[in-house]
């Protein structure tokens, strides 16, 4: 068990997401940033879609009272226990009483804190992501806040092997790392300048030359006017050919919509299961997460890419996974 | 088929991993027919690599798992032609049936009063009285034409103009569950609270999100509605009922 000592700006339980009821208008919520979340899950000898804690900004302060192996991805919110730093993309055991605190934001905005054997909520409609505005899921389907006492389901055989390592070097102090990590190559770095690549969205034809090019040359702004939902952009206006109504349909995690004021949205986790905006462009699977990370204030710069493209890198993505995933189940088996 | 006539449809790639079937270019009988045949069809025979679907007025997106595809199709054909071939085999075979006897759902409101604070307004716009405008919107006769937008929200689609209103100027923040409203030449329930600019005409004490059952929502794309008024105590008898 732990305890929320300070709550943060926004803390939620997330999994990969709540799907099969789309169709009766329940948004897929889940992480905004899903390789984090996939990788601190596999850190811990977890299921990937096990829930984690998703840090948004601000981090929580936490007090463990139970030796909990953990592992923190993503964003860099400067993690420490019992005051000495910790590092990410690691295996990490916690002993009991010791506390975990966040700093100031150092690279990206999320982190994903996951504990061995996941934490212990209900299952709403199939997934434990928290719906904030629905009020389901996750804890009592809010975000956490002070003084709640968050359980933690008993570790599966693979966690309990890491558990059986680490404990041994754990000897007197509040924590002991893992030596291994996620591959160096492999753990995103966040740079604000990296370019987002995307897909010609539906009703891209229908935009003016001029927007189409701005698209691909300006940076556009993350405004304040950004959450879970979606992020409001600000940069070049874009505009339609000609206006027109459009008959809703569905949008996806990524898409991006642009309403007659001209500004994009970026749709994301919390994303409404239709809309009746012309998408311009859709962002490739793998590069979401680098958008999940970008906070108020950073910008975005977009690359086109063909669909085709799009697909091999994320099938290039999940064999990559796949074999961190199969190299620590040997290294444990 | 539909009524003799092959089915057209288009396919669009939405994202690497979802591909939308659109029926058409307006909403018609004809495309509501067969986005719901197409939803019926995927509910009895669904693909081991869809996640989900979503139907719409004029489309269906069905959502997928690419790296399951890769691990099916040994072919190292592209995720997306792989769906594209199997989807064009699958709206071949589509024949629509004549319409189902779609269901009749009786959706009670209290109207007016505190539970629907716009009904003068509405009235007032369109040179009716309070009671005037009750007797159109529940005398109606009203179609689902799609859930989406919130948990359990219908687009609904048959109300009168005669009781069309513009939406408030200053939307409300907090719109209450359940609310009955009117926006435009639509209608429509708020299942849950949200923010939100429709002028609001009453409340009806059924829960059109229901979490907790499966499906999670009372109506489903292809229903018929019908508005029965009903009076502030009934509405109190119906919320006692609930608990």
């Amino acid at each position: 068990m732990m305890t929320i000592e300070k709550p943060g700006l926004l803390t939620s339980i997330q999994d990969l997401g709540r799907y099969g009821f789309q169709k009766y208008g329940v948004i897929a919520s889940g992480v905004m940033d899903p390789l984090s979340h996939r990788m601190a899950n596999i850190l811990v000898g977890n299921e990937e879609n096990t829930p984690t804690m998703e840090i948004t900004l601000l981090g929580p302060v936490i007090t463990f009272h139970e030796t909990t192996l953990i592992s923190i991805c993503g964003g860099d919110l400067n993690p420490s226990i019992d005051g000495k730093p910790i590092r990410l993309y690691r295996a990490v055991l916690v002993k009991k009483g010791s506390v975990l605190r966040f700093g100031s934001c150092k690279l990206g905005c999320r982190a994903y804190l996951a504990v061995a054997g996941g934490f212990s909520v209900p299952s709403v409609m199939g997934s434990k992501s928290t719906y904030l505005r629905a009020k389901i899921g996750g804890f009592d389907g809010r975000a956490l806040k002070l003084g709640d006492a968050v359980f933690i389901d008993s570790p599966g055989k693979l966690s309990e092997k890491i558990i059986t390592y680490l404990l041994g070097q754990l000897k007197e102090n509040s924590f002991v790392e893992s030596k291994w990590s996620v591959a160096l190559d492999f753990t995103p770095t966040y740079k604000n300048e990296s370019m987002i690549r995307v897909t010609k969205g539906r009703q891209f034809h229908l935009f003016t030359d001029e927007s189409k090019q701005k698209l691909f040359t300006e940076p556009f702004e993350v405004t304040s006017q950004s959450d879970r939902m979606g992020y409001r952009l600000k940069g070049p206006k874009l505009a339609l050919e000609k206006a027109q109504e459009m008959i809703s349909e569905a949008v996806d995690f990524g898409t991006i919509q642009v309403p007659a004021e001209g500004n994009p949205i970026v749709l994301l986790a919390d994303r409404q299961t239709t809309g009746g905006y012309q998408k311009i462009v859709q962002i490739a699977s793998v590069d979401l997460p680098l958008v999940a990370q970008r906070k108020p204030g950073d910008h975005l710069r977009f690359v086109e890419i063909t669909n085709e493209e799009a697909q091999q890198l994320l099938l290039e993505r999940e064999s990559r996974m796949s074999q961190l995933k199969n190299g620590y189940l040997l290294k444990f088996s | 088929m539909i009524g003799g006539v092959e089915m057209e449809y288009r396919l669009h790639s939405l994202s690497d991993h979802a591909i939308m079937i659109e029926l058409g270019d307006n909403i018609s009988q004809e495309t509501q027919r067969g986005v719901q045949e197409i939803a019926s069809l995927l509910d009895q025979h669904p693909f081991e690599w869809m996640i989900e679907y979503v139907p719409a007025f004029t489309t269906v997106t069905i959502f997928y798992n690419p790296r399951k595809i890769a691990n099916l199709n040994r072919t190292r054909e592209l995720p997306y032609d792989y769906v594209c071939h199997q989807l064009n085999q699958f709206l071949s075979n589509l024949t629509l049936e004549k319409q189902t006897g779609s269901r009749l759902v009786e959706i009670p409101v209290c109207y007016g009063g505190e539970y629907g604070p716009d009904l003068e307004t509405v009235a007032k716009i369109n040179g009716l009285t309070t009671e005037e405008v009750i007797h159109i919107h529940s005398s109606g006769g009203y179609d689902v034409s799609m859930i989406g937008f919130a948990p359990g929200f219908p687009y609904i689609s048959g109300m009168s103009k005669r009781i069309a209103a513009p939406r408030r100027k200053s939307p409300r923040l907090k719109i209450p569950a359940r609310s009955v409203g009117i926006a435009g030449k639509q209608t429509g329930v708020y299942p849950i609270e949200t923010p939100g600019g429709w002028q609001l005409i009453g409340r009806t004490p059924l829960d059109l999100f229901r979490p907790e059952e499966e499906p999670p929502s009372l109506l489903r794309a292809g229903d018929k509605i019908q508005f029965k008024p009903i009076s502030y105590e009934e509405y109190q008898e119906w919320e006692k009922d609930k608990r």
